[in-house]
């Protein structure tokens, strides 16, 4: 008991140190694998809130990434010149997720009847009606500015300290991506804590009991449409909060960043990984958003490197292995890479 | 004992052509283990869909415990009292059997996402009864030993007494069970008798349906016979035994 509780507390401790020192192992390679390892934290947390939906509470959405988009510009728009307005972080978040679970809402409530593939459709049509929106609201009057997108959005900043720029902190200097670095990992840590205290709640139970039978949880006595419309709420409100520090860290969006193969790329990551399973989750968010980077990293110099010239678009690439990875793991892990211990039990029965 | 707990006043349901339920008027009084009996496609398993929601009937309704039931909301009827085991057994077939009972606490307790995301005093010691609870009933339908099992490698009998457990847990004025001795040898039949006997004794009146006349005739207070959808007889079981319709239509066939 004591040397489990012993050997858990290094485990933690050593986790720690990896975590404070990742950030200055990145800078070596230069600022840019700092602000991949960013991307990956924030798709650790977006990945953390479809999981919500799609992992407990089994509903399939395709259109996760719309509820990212409002996060974002409700950022943008509350901090940037474009309105001029210049919100402080503790009240545009607050917003963002509250807007953004509120579209979780308008979409679940209409919807919450269908089921698999027919859900599915209606998100995906959910997600690119949001971006279509983004794109046209700059006429009669201008409030998204369109495919131009809105520049210039504030940083993250607690009073007068700016998550953009160095700053020296105890003699070290942080740069910008590496102070955005600690406070994602802060707001992931609370997203993991809070995803596990939800799957072992009776609110969490009730998401499970839906997804393996919807009849015998209304026998119960379980709401199915307020538990069901209860995930897609949380997981927007998630994806709300995402986007809006997505938007501050980038000081632009445009409507670009918000296309169903966003949506895909997240759900891929929950998928891959292990559905409903949070380790897996992880697992699936940093391998993806990390993977591709670093073939258009590699690839490209491998080439001339091996051909003495630039034989295939390193872009082009980086797609055909990502495609590749997923119908490998798909073929041969289809719980995904890191499933949790029932499902693995599950399959291994149902193979048997 | 006179009381009567559910009355169900002329309810008709029909498939296409097919006329399910046909004006079946019946009543439970409260404490009795009532019986609902009838051949194959009689309508039986329709009755209990209608009374818990999952089916709108096509006329009539229900008055349960003093006021009329909804129709088409299944979570409602479990919050009046009404709880109900399946025919074809359906459990949460990936989550333990406790987590299965568990499951059942849900229309009694509170908690909410901020509870869940928080764990504050209320919501911590919520979860702790919860789970007694929960384990006392697994020690209630004697598969304690299987708690943490997946409730889909239960053998086919704690499996019902699994389903039996869980619709306990939402502290049912009514328990319906749905064929619960179906696929039972003689041995685990006497055993379930016995529990629904308990059961009975403990305050929860049930309704039973069943195939094996001979246990629905020992066990229950009163028998309704249904067939073609229509209520043939509603007494006890001595009257119903001798009753030429029932004779005909089921227990001679
Ligand atoms: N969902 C349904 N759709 C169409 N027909 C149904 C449905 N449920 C029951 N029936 C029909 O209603 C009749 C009564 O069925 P049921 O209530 O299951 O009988 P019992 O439980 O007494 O064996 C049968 O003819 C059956 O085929
Ligand atoms: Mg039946």
């Amino acid at each position: 008991m004591t040397s489990r509780f012993f050997r858990s507390a290094v485990g933690i401790g050593l986790l720690a140190v990896a975590l404070i020192a990742l950030p200055f192992v990145a800078a070596l390679g230069g600022q840019a694998w700092v602000r991949i390892l960013d991307f990956a934290i924030l798709y650790i947390f977006l990945a953390l809130g479809l999981n919500i939906v799609v992992g407990f509470a089994g509903l399939l959405d395709l259109g996760y990434i719309a509820f990212y988009a409002v996060g974002a510009y409700t950022w943008a728009l509350l901090a940037s010149p474009h309105f001029g307005l210049h919100l402080p972080i503790w009240v545009i978040l607050p917003i963002g997720a509250s807007l953004a679970c509120l579209a979780g809402v308008v979409l679940g409530s209409p919807t919450l009847k269908l089921r698999g593939d027919y859900l599915a459709i209606v998100t995906l049509g959910f997600g690119e009606i949001v971006r279509i929106f983004l794109n046209n609201l700059n006429a009669p009057i201008n409030i998204t500015n369109g495919p131009q997108g809105i520049t210039l959005i504030d940083p993250v900043a607690f009073g007068s300290f700016k998550f953009s720029g160095t700053t020296q902190i105890f003699g070290l200097a942080l740069s910008g991506p590496q102070k955005y670095y600690y406070l994602l990992v802060t707001l992931a840590i609370l997203v993991v804590v809070i995803n596990l205290r939800l799957q072992h709640s009776r609110i969490g139970r009730a998401w499970q009991a839906i997804r393996e039978d919807e009849v015998a949880a209304k026998a119960v006595g379980i709401n199915t449409r307020n538990i069901k419309l209860l995930a897609f709420a949380m997981g927007a409100s998630f994806g709300g909060i995402a986007g809006g520090i997505f938007s501050a860290m980038q000081g632009f969006v445009s409507p670009e960043s918000f296309s169903l193969i966003e949506s895909i790329m997240v759900l891929s990551m929950v998928v891959l990984g292990g559905m409903g399973h949070i380790p897996g989750v992880i697992l699936g968010a940093v391998l993806l958003s990390i993977l591709p980077e670093a073939l258009r990293y590699g690839i490209g110099p491998l080439q001339t490197a091996v051909f003495g010239k630039m034989l295939v678009d390193p872009e082009s690439l980086r797609m055909l292995a990502f495609g590749l990875a997923l119908v490998l793991v798909m073929r041969f892990k289809p719980a995904g890479l890191w499933p949790s211990p029932t499902r693995q039990r599950e399959l291994a029965e149902a193979k048997s | 004992m006179s009381e009567v707990l559910l009355e169900a006043k002329a309810v008709a349901k029909h498939f296409g052509g097919v006329q399910a339920l046909r004006e079946v008027s019946l009543s439970i009084r409260r404490g009795e283990i009532y019986g609902l009996i009838g051949p194959n496609g009689a309508g039986k398993t329709t009755f209990f869909n209608c009374m818990t929601g999952l089916y709108v009937p096509d006329g009539g309704g229900f008055v349960f415990a003093g006021a009329p039931l909804l129709a088409d909301a299944p979570h409602r009827a479990a919050e009046r009292g009404i709880a109900r085991t399946f025919q074809n057994i359906r459990l949460f077939g990936n989550m333990t059997a406790l987590e299965n009972v568990m499951v059942g606490r849900h229309v009694r307790t509170g908690a909410g996402i901020f509870g869940a995301m928080f764990q504050n005093a209320a919501t911590r010691a919520e979860e702790a009864a919860i789970r007694q609870k929960a384990d006392d009933l697994l020690h209630y339908v004697r598969i304690e030993e299987r708690a943490d099992d997946l409730a889909r490698n239960l053998s086919y009998g704690d499996q019902r007494r699994l389903e039996i457990a869980r619709a306990l847990a939402t502290d049912p004025k009514l328990l319906c069970l749905d064929e619960p001795a179906a696929g039972m040898n003689a041995t685990e039949t006497a055993e379930l008798r016995e529990l629904i006997d308990g059961i009975r004794s403990d305050g929860t009146t049930v309704l039973l349906i069943e195939h094996d006349v001979k246990l629905v005739m020992g066990l229950c207070d009163r028998v309704a016979v249904l067939d073609y959808g229509a209520l043939v007889i509603e007494d006890v079981p001595a009257v119903v035994q001798k009753d030429q319709r029932v004779i005909e239509a089921y227990l001679g066939a």
